[in-house]
């Protein structure tokens, strides 16, 4: 039920109304000092307020709760510490465009300025990294600001913004407006695309012998992968999904060559190398997909589908652009490009030969340890098999991020979920908390590493006390993984600092346990599969299973950093054998 | 490389010089002059910006300054379709004997003396860089003790102007209780 417009209530009682309009069912925050006045009001609202432990846990939640749904997520912190706590998932969200909405208190305006006790200026430090910020010191303008914070975060490219409200706006009294509407003379992102644009794609494609679809998160952004499939279909021209977008197309499919990048598959990075054609579709030539830019694809035309006019041509010069939301162009181009074919079709047999060659000779793979423990790929594996088909995995930063990147299928949108612009380590816990609390029917496994899982567990007293059951399966090497395996190729082997003795300590069952959850454990090969049914047949309380892995695993595709994708190495030391392919 | 200059509206409100001066630095584009002032519409400033680019760089210079939500429209000024003027006071040694070519001097640049003292004397110049900085080549030989300059500022000739054509947004309506909107579809 709507206030009513003219109601007289403090500017707090006007902060949750307004969240209550723009239709925040839930919320991840702590309170204190200066957000005081807000926790009040917030105290009879039908929203639910999920406390954590740390606001970056509430941060990370807001992100996978909106990863998940689609919709804005939101958290709430104090001033000073409570608000830098929030810069880090706010970089994260910024970087992987997810629509979060931050709500910090201020100290009272008089006291800005002042080095006052938990001060910090939380607009001058986020500006970097959120879409846009407010300051509020007038309670009458809480709701335009937060009408228009979820408009700018969750139109056009969405991203992070947060709000600033000083203390004694959230204690004065006012009359609560909220607008019928909004508008910003600085912002119309432009959704429809150009039917130009959309025609000069069609006939360049109509062209193309070897064309490759490039697909980014902005495809799941905008909800476009019925469309994509068809287009996919269309063409029958191979698929390649970024890190940001596994599971915008079916990871099964025969059309889908896998991820490209650093740890892409050989095909799918050989496919962007060599191909004359990229259909980008809201992705934006990151560096680790790219390799070393100047040899990227370089006989390659690109069309660079996007909602954000500032990617085209930032990293990669677009012979032709289409700037608008991705759904509205894939269901464009999909009438356009069948006139265009009906009048040439190219024949892609040759290139759909070269392609399954490279897709059947180097699979992605990984060698069983001769020691007989267990192999952190085959737990991963193994958890993408025996979980429900319809669960969502949220990955941590490092070799376990790639090894469920690439060793889990993704069907379905919205179902990997993991920090791969910021690449933030301890983003799967209290991602996972917030992903389940925006899809509470499905199974949702936290894949984490050991350092991961030491940098933000705490949220797993959130998930017990609030019915949050998630599942966390931990990938203990007992080594900062990623890190340990560049010492192994670039530095010689000399593992400065990063081992973790995580099988030593802490006992991460026992630690489990102390938060409420159940603590498993499995250090056999022929225990993962039980291990994980365990899991599975717990739904009333969270669980966490330490897969006690081995440590000298590596991942495999990789392109080294500044690299040529050309100088891809299926193992250490060893390239695809090129001389045998019609390359 | 070449010099840019950029006509940029903003909104008048807290925090818009840092947001532009901030992407500025952290997108690592050089800055060679901003300046900035209220405009004939008191909701909105204008800002000169010269920047010193490529071609490739400006257009991703001007799209990076489109995504801040307070930037209302921005245009690129040619010298030949703008006035492109800045303003320089500059204090020098001038003494009665060197009196007479500093005055000549002043003559050749339309700069007139604003103060003076028994030992020096502070002039204002206005006019396009390339004017300005002939004028202080001129005026090196007497001695520059200190100058200020405002750095550019630049308007379009003819009787248009650049907020016509930019303050008339568009009104999206508000999700009222029925859940967020959902502006992708």
């Amino acid at each position: 039920m709507a206030t009513k417009n003219g109601t007289a209530m403090s500017g707090a009682s006007a902060l949750v109304k307004s969240l209550e309009a723009s239709g925040v069912d839930v919320a991840f925050g702590i309170p204190g000092g200066a957000v005081l006045p807000l926790y009040d009001p917030l105290f009879d609202s039908k929203l639910r307020h999920i406390l954590v432990r740390h606001e970056q846990g509430a941060g990370h939640a807001a992100t996978g709760y909106a990863q998940v749904t689609g919709r804005a997520g939101v958290c709430i912190a104090t001033s000073g510490p409570g608000a830098t706590n929030l810069v880090t998932p706010l970089a994260d969200a910024a970087m992987d465009s997810v629509p979060v909405v931050a709500i910090t208190g201020q100290v009272p305006s008089a006291a800005i300025g002042t080095d006052a006790f938990q001060e910090a200026d939380i607009r001058g430090i986020t500006m970097p990294f959120t879409k846009h910020n407010f300051l509020v010191t007038n309670p009458a303008d809480i709701p335009m600001a937060i009408a228009e914070a979820f408009h700018i975060a969750t139109s056009g490219r969405p991203g992070p913004v947060l709000v600033d409200v000083a203390k004694d706006a959230l204690q004065a009294q006012t009359t609560f407006n909220w607008p019928s509407s909004i508008s910003l003379a600085g912002y119309n992102p432009v959704v429809t695309p150009a039917n130009q644009s959309i025609e000069d794609a069609a006939a360049l494609i109509a062209q193309s012998s070897k064309p490759v679809f490039y697909v980014g998160g902005g495809v799941m952004k905008a909800n476009a992968t019925p469309e994509l499939y068809e287009l996919a279909e269309l063409l029958n021209a191979p698929v390649i999904t970024t890190l940001m977008a596994l599971g915008s197309f079916p990871g099964s499919h025969p059309l889908h060559l896998g991820m490209p990048g650093m740890h892409g598959s050989v095909a799918a990075v050989t496919a962007l190398q060599k191909a004359d054609l990229l259909i980008t579709l809201g992705a934006r030539f990151d560096d680790r997909v790219t390799g070393k830019l100047s040899t990227f694809a370089q006989n390659a035309k690109v069309i660079h589908a996007d909602i954000d006019p500032a990617e085209i041509s930032k990293n990669r010069f677009a012979d032709v652009p289409i700037i608008g939301d991705l759904k509205a162009t894939i269901k464009a181009l999909i009438p356009a490009l069948t006139k265009a074919l009906a009048k040439n079709r190219p024949d892609l047999t040759p290139w759909w030969r070269q392609m399954n060659s490279l897709r059947e000779k180097y699979p992605l793979g990984f060698d069983v340890p001769a020691d007989g423990s267990v192999s952190p790929q085959y737990v991963i594996q193994r958890l993408g098999k025996i979980s429900d088909p319809d669960s969502i995995y949220v990955a941590g930063v490092g070799q376990h991020q790639m090894w469920a990147s690439q060793f889990i299928s993704y069907e379905k949108p919205r179902t990997w979920l993991n920090s791969g612009g910021l690449g933030t380590m301890g983003y799967a816990v209290p991602a996972a908390m917030g992903a389940k609390v925006g899809a509470p029917d499905t199974t949702v496994w936290a894949i984490d590493g050991d350092g991961c899982f030491q940098m933000t567990n705490q949220e797993l007293t959130t998930c017990t006390l609030n019915n949050i059951p998630i599942k966390v399966a931990i990938i203990n090497n007992e080594s900062l993984g990623m890190v340990r395996q560049w010492q192994t190729l670039f530095y010689e082997g000399r593992y400065s600092n990063t081992s973790l003795e995580s099988k030593r300590v802490p006992n991460f069952p026992m630690l489990a346990e102390a938060m409420g959850c159940v603590g498993l454990s499995c250090d056999r090969p022929e225990d993962v599969d039980k291990t994980i049914e365990k899991a599975m047949s717990i739904n009333d309380q969270p669980v966490v299973v330490d897969f006690r892995v081995h440590r000298d695993a590596m991942v495999w595709p990789m392109v080294a950093a500044g690299a040529s994708n050309d100088d891809i190495k299926i193992a250490r030391e060893t390239a695809p054998d090129w001389d045998s392919q019609e390359l | 490389m070449s010099k840019h200059t950029l006509a940029v509206l903003v909104e008048n409100s807290p925090g818009v010089l840092a947001r532009v001066a901030g992407l500025f630095s952290r997108r690592a584009y050089n800055i060679d002059s901003l300046a900035v002032g209220p405009t004939e519409n008191p909701k909105i400033s204008r800002m000169t910006i010269v920047i010193d680019v490529q071609k490739h760089a400006l257009e991703q210079v001007i799209r990076q300054l489109d995504k801040l939500i307070n930037v209302i429209h921005i245009a690129e000024l040619t010298p030949s379709d703008s006035i492109q003027t800045e303003l320089l006071l500059v204090k020098i040694s001038a003494t009665d004997k060197n009196r007479f070519d500093v005055d000549a001097v002043l003559d050749t640049y339309g700069a007139k003396i604003v103060d003076h003292d028994g030992t020096s004397i502070t002039i204002e110049a206005t006019g396009d860089p390339a004017k300005i900085g002939d004028l202080l080549s001129a005026l090196e030989k007497f001695g520059v003790i200190e100058l200020v300059q405002s750095g550019l500022v630049a308007l379009e000739r003819g009787s248009t102007a650049l907020s016509d054509r930019t303050l008339s947004p568009q009104s999206i309506p508000t999700a009222d209780d029925g859940g967020q909107a959902d502006y992708q579809n």
